[in-house]
């Protein structure tokens, strides 16, 4: 992060950071906090039966109730723990209404239910085990080797700046800015919904923090050439330019049009 | 005449001013021109923008060049945006990236050169819509409107060169999209796909290409086409908006010392200004977000600029036809959108002037504008093409829009697909008929004045609706239609059973004529007028028409403690005598 | 361009103080009659004054806008940050050189048209146009002079140097047509169909993922995997050539899906369990594809939306798109690694004109 840390050596710029820090709009590196994953790959008995018993009331109405899939969701059974914490943590399962895709909303299930379910889950097949902080430490990553990889694999849906983008049928890949290092892992190794799986031997675990590096970068990155304008290029630099640029110029062309008093 | 010298110019200007005239006669041009008179409204100044704009691209585009290389021999980025270190790259964006970062300002410009370019193909835009929509284009300036149409698309060239040339992975994208649309060229898109790359794309030899275009071809053409343009404007005076003392032979403003000199002047610096803000405030075209070209990535919503927006959306919305013939394959879904379409709207563009004065037989020389519900079918024409346009650049944007407003694109595209067929000649119908609605009322106004709301009581009991007449204002703007006769039908053969030679060609301008002009609704005669708003003075109970000098009648402003009287209504001719 | 017109408003007197050279005739006359209202700046020589100050406050404004702008440039680093409400954390120096110069730009601008606003005349004065067609005597003129040299040079007569005078200027544009011939120095032997219809791969070359360039197994890509991929050796052809030309041709991406959800391939077998290699340019107009949704088996292109079915022979199935994707057939070699076994079936990429003869 050396281009970053330059520039915060500068003590002016230390004092609009901290206010910027204070700032309602400021830029939050909430990431780091979030890591800690709760260790339940290898869940305990205790921890499978709870988790059991919340699947039975929760999730088993759509995925039925050995997990084994029905008409209205997929099967579960070797989608591994990464799988269900993803979606449950992010409060995209259960599903709040039927739509194209589920969305990311405020999770029902605190990070011991979340826990139990995935080990219940995990119990019933092998499959993607959620991280440990090891998996996702990227402090060594180096970021540019992740924004390349971000670019083969990733850009192509959720857009070179992590801004998200359309699929098809009203289905999109969503916006990056709030990801997690977690959640980015976790999407990865289980290909939720739409997104394809990037295995650990495709995409190796060094890679996958390269890639999260890149993205905590854009998360935190400044816009050096002022207001941002959603950093997904022309379609809202053209909106800008006609509403307001050439607004302030048609006033400016009307004041000098009318008469003075 | 002066009675102190000989030179009045030497006078003023000194030695210099004589040195001057001596060699170039000078003397002469000053004489007859700083006086000359310029309309003022502000839709004027729309073509201002764009030449205004244009000098700051000429500006901030050279600077750029003491900075940029257009080269694509790949190097190792080795700059300070962290997020790009060591990774292979062109020279080409890397020295865009130095620009952005290392050089001092350098982000200014080069945002403020990106900016002032979207700026100036948007300004000739709506340029040319005021030209179209108040009939501008009409004898003497039908070469005019061309000089303009030609103008639009180099801007397009200009512009899209320009994206293209920071070898970003946004740019790029575009020049592969190029690629493919030359390809889909029949007979010869193969080999001019390769003469224009150098070979495959994406080859090594493009971005220079493009960087000699951009920065001696097109702005070379550009700015000698501008100088024609306002040479012609001089020549032939501004045209004007129908208002008081102004007439088909005249021209009403105000003189280019001092007061045009000002204003047109000190737009430009408000222009220019103005950019400069947007460019220090607003974030154009984030290079370094995109990441170095290569032609086996892609960002989701990848986007041209908006002036280019419409092509791709014409290459989103078209059906995917392609066919083979003879063992020889023409791409319809590239070919149609992207150099069909664009082909057909820029030649519809450049002859509609003709095609207009062909089918109404108007031949007269127009100094004074046509309000736009003057020409409803010209208005209609004009506003249906807007809509045209206006959904395909909505399609260029299909899946942003989709994102932004969780919409699917499918839908999206299907719904662009229909309007795209039946809202243009739905705009068409709808304008037209509120053009009319307008010639309706104007003619109500011309005829009975207008309604004043103030319904009074006869003596004899009956109840009427006062008129009031129109002020000098009004009066001018509204009686200032000009209706022209449908051309008349043509016989195939004459009284003596002679073949009309020409049948077809005047039975056919004869229906052009009655499209263009049937539906007209006639201006009353100047008496008919004259006794309308006499009847509406009367009925307003008024010998004279007072209201005309209402918004004069303010009451005396206080200004500074003192009492004075401003806003008397004098005539001009009163006014410039009292400042001599 | 001399339209100096007799002034019909009796403007003759001496000028402003009577001291500059009084000017006859100033091309124009104001418009009469028309009622006009004096300004406030006109009657109240406060506010006039008060005008004035207005205008020369704006020009000092910006010059002290001009020396910030130049200091900014010189105090600020060019890699601050600062925060701004509204705007977010940005570059220092490209806010505040904007702010400053923009400014310094904006106020001459506006003190001007103030100026001109509020205290120059604006009494509306009228021009007389004329036609624009040539007098009668400049038209005999021209005549005269087009007819005298269409007789001196003999032009109409010597009929010989007229023709070939009209073929030479005819010919003269094509020797500069063909130079541009070599626009693409074609090496020898080569022509467009046959370099747009082969790429890199060939019987036995290995899949490689792009960015890693390690090859795949195919155990390594689970059902809903996708991978980017090249063929191995990409990287030193492109050494080697100098450009990206072979990585644009021969992008492919792997998609893994449940062998049963495979309704058809391009080719019989072309898959390896499962596992589909697709080109990853758009037969539409070129641009990379790898929107591989990974349920439906849809791949979308993110520039014109064409969609295609990778479980049924990359079938188009929405957009613009008129050809299938083209699968590339693959296997695995004696190592387990994941090869091509033959070049792509069909040119990739965007059609051209002579597509179907290759």
């Amino acid at each position: 992060m050396k281009f970053i840390t330059a520039r915060r050596r500068n003590p002016f710029v230390a004092v609009l950071l901290l206010v910027a820090a204070l700032g309602a709009v400021g830029v939050t590196f909430s990431a780091v906090s979030n890591i800690e994953p709760a260790q339940a790959s290898l869940g305990t008995q205790t921890q499978v039966e709870d988790g059991k018993k919340l699947y039975l009331e929760g999730c088993s109405s759509c995925h039925g109730l050995d997990a084994q899939g029905a008409m209205n969701g997929p099967s579960l059974i070797g989608v591994g723990a990464a799988a269900v914490h993803f979606q449950v943590s992010t409060g995209r399962m259960p599903l709040a209404a039927p739509g194209a895709q589920a969305t990311a909303k405020e999770p029902i299930y605190d990070v011991e239910e979340v826990a139990a379910m995935s080990a219940y889950i995990a119990s019933l097949a092998p499959g993607p085990a959620i991280p440990t902080s090891e998996d996702l430490d990227y402090s060594d990553a180096d970021i540019a080797e992740g924004g390349v990889l971000f670019r083969i694999n990733c850009a192509q849906c959720h857009q070179a700046a992590g801004q998200g983008g359309a699929l098809t049928q009203g289905k999109y890949a969503p916006n990056l800015m709030q990801a997690t290092p977690q959640e980015i892992y976790e999407a990865m190794v289980s290909g939720p919904q739409s997104m394809p799986v990037f295995s650990n031997e495709t995409l190796p675990i060094k890679d996958k923090q390269a890639v999260t590096a890149y993205i905590m970068a854009l998360q935190e990155a400044p816009s050096p050439g002022g207001l941002s304008l959603g950093r997904i290029g022309p379609v809202t630099e053209g909106l800008f330019m006609w509403v307001a640029v050439f607004a302030a110029f048609i006033g400016a062309a009307v004041w000098i049009g009318i008469k003075a008093r | 005449m002066s009675t102190t010298t000989d030179h009045p110019v030497e006078q003023i200007g000194g030695a210099t001013a004589k040195y001057v005239d001596q060699r170039l006669g000078s003397n002469k041009f000053l004489g007859a021109n700083l006086g000359k008179v310029f309309p003022d409204h502000w839709s004027f100044m729309l073509g201002e923008i764009a030449l205004y704009s244009f000098i700051v691209v000429l500006l901030t585009g050279t600077f750029l060049t003491l900075f940029y290389n257009p080269s694509m021999v790949e190097v190792v980025y080795n700059g300070s945006y962290v997020p790009l270190k060591g990774v292979q790259m062109s020279e080409a964006y890397a020295s865009s990236l130095d620009i952005s970062f290392e050089v001092r300002g350098g982000l200014l410009i080069r945002q403020m050169h990106h900016w002032s370019a979207l700026i100036f193909v948007a300004a000739m835009a709506v340029h040319m819509f005021r030209v179209f929509f108040t009939g501008a284009f009409r004898k003497p300036r039908e070469f005019n409107w061309l000089v303009g149409v030609g103008l639009t698309a180099l801007a397009l060239g200009a512009g899209f060169t320009g994206y293209s040339l920071p070898d970003d992975l946004l740019s790029g994208t575009g020049l592969q999209i190029i690629r493919g649309i030359l390809q889909s060229i029949p007979l010869i898109g193969t080999w001019a796909a390769f003469l224009v790359f150098g070979g495959e794309f994406p080859g090594t030899e493009i971005i220079p290409r493009l960087y000699a275009a951009h920065i001696l071809l097109i702005p070379g053409i550009i700015l000698a086409l501008i100088t024609v343009h306002l040479m012609m404007v001089w020549t032939q005076k501004h045209t004007q908006f129908p208002g008081p003392g102004r007439t088909n032979t005249n021209v009403v403003g105000y003189p280019l010392l001092p007061v045009y000199m000002a204003k047109a002047g000190g737009f430009f610096f408000i222009v220019f200004g103005i950019i400069a803000l947007i460019g220090g405030l607003v974030t154009v075209n984030p290079i370094w977000l995109f990441g170095p070209y290569t032609p086996d990535q892609v960002s989701s919503g990848t986007q041209p600029d908006w002036y280019i927006g419409w092509l791709d959306g014409a290459l989103r919305l078209m059906p995917n036809w392609e066919s083979v013939i003879a063992g020889f394959t023409i791409s319809w879904n590239v070919l149609i959108p992207s150099v069909v379409i664009p082909g057909i709207l820029f030649t519809g563009l450049a002859l509609y002037p003709f095609l207009e004065a062909w089918a109404t037989g108007d031949k007269r020389e127009h100094n004074l504008l046509e309000r736009p519900r003057n020409a409803p079918v010209r208005t209609g024409i004009g506003v249906a093409a807007i809509v045209f346009y206006g959904i395909l650049w909505i399609g260029g944007g299909n899946d942003v829009i989709a994102a932004a407003f969780n919409l699917s694109f499918n839908v999206l595209s299907w719904t662009l697909r229909i309007s795209l067929i039946i809202l243009p000649p739905i705009a068409f119908l709808v304008t037209k008929r509120i053009c009319l609605g307008l010639q309706r009322k104007d003619r109500e106004k011309l005829l009975h004045g207008y309604e004043s709301g103030r319904v009074l009581r006869l003596p004899h009991g009956e109840f009427i609706e006062v008129h009031q007449p129109l002020n000098y204002k009004e009066l001018a703007v509204i009686s200032a239609k000009e209706d022209l006769p449908v051309l008349p039908a043509s016989v195939k053969t004459d009284a003596d059973g002679v073949r009309n030679p020409s049948y077809r060609v005047d039975q056919l301008r004869h229906k052009l004529s009655s499209f263009f002009l049937r539906d007209n609704i006639e201006r009353p005669t100047d008496a008919e007028i004259e006794a309308g708003q006499a009847h509406a003075a009367h009925s307003a109970g008024l010998e004279a028409p007072l209201h005309e000098y209402e918004e004069l009648d303010q009451d005396p402003v206080g200004h500074g403690g003192v009492l004075h009287h401003p806003g008397m209504p004098m005539t001009n001719q009163e006014q410039v005598d009292q400042r001599q | 361009m001399n339209e100096i017109t007799p002034s019909s408003g009796g403007n003759s007197e001496p000028g402003i103080n009577g001291h500059s050279p009084a000017p006859a005739q100033l091309g124009y006359s104001p418009v009469a009659e028309i009622p006009h209202r004096l300004r406030v700046t006109d009657t109240d020589p406060k506010a006039a004054r008060r005008a004035e100050r207005q205008v020369a406050a704006m020009f000092t404004l910006s010059m002290v806008f001009v020396m910030l702008s130049v200091i900014a440039y010189v105090v600020i680093d060019k890699y601050a940050v600062l925060y701004i409400p509204v705007l977010g954390e940005v570059g220092a120096s490209n806010v505040v050189l904007g702010l400053t110069f923009g400014l310094a730009v904006f106020l001459i601008g506006a003190g001007a048209i103030q100026w001109a606003k509020k205290l120059m005349p604006d009494v509306e004065v009228v021009q007389e146009r004329h036609d624009m067609v040539s007098e009668k005597e400049d038209d005999n003129l021209a005549a005269a002079n087009y007819e005298r040299g269409k007789e001196e040079s003999g032009f109409a007569r010597y009929k010989m140097i007229r023709r070939s005078l009209i073929g030479a200027m005819a010919l003269l544009p094509i020797p500069i047509i063909v130079v541009l011939r070599d626009l693409w120095i074609t090496p020898p032997g080569e022509n467009p169909t046959e370099i747009l219809s082969t790429t890199l791969w060939t019987k036995g070359i290995r899949i490689v993922s792009d960015g890693t360039f390690m090859p795949v197994r195919p155990e390594d890509l689970p059902v809903g995997g996708l991978v980017s991929a090249l063929p191995e050796g990409i990287l030193e052809v492109q050494e080697e050539e100098h450009n990206l030309n072979a990585r644009g041709k021969a992008a492919i991406i792997l998609v893994r899906m449940d062998p049963e959800q495979i309704r058809s391939q391009q080719g019989e077998g072309w898959d390896y369990n499962g596992i589909l290699a697709y080109s990853k340019i758009c037969t539409h107009v070129g641009c990379p594809i790898a929107l591989y949704e990974q349920r439906t088996h849809h791949l979308l292109c993110p520039c014109h939306q064409s969609t295609f079915d990778l479980a049924d022979s990359g079938a188009v199935i929405f957009g613009p798109a008129a050809r299938n994707m083209p699968q590339l057939p693959i296997s695995v070699d004696e190592e387990g690694y994941l090869i091509a076994t033959q070049d792509f079936a069909v040119p990739v990429g965007p059609s051209f004109w002579e597509r179907d003869k290759a």
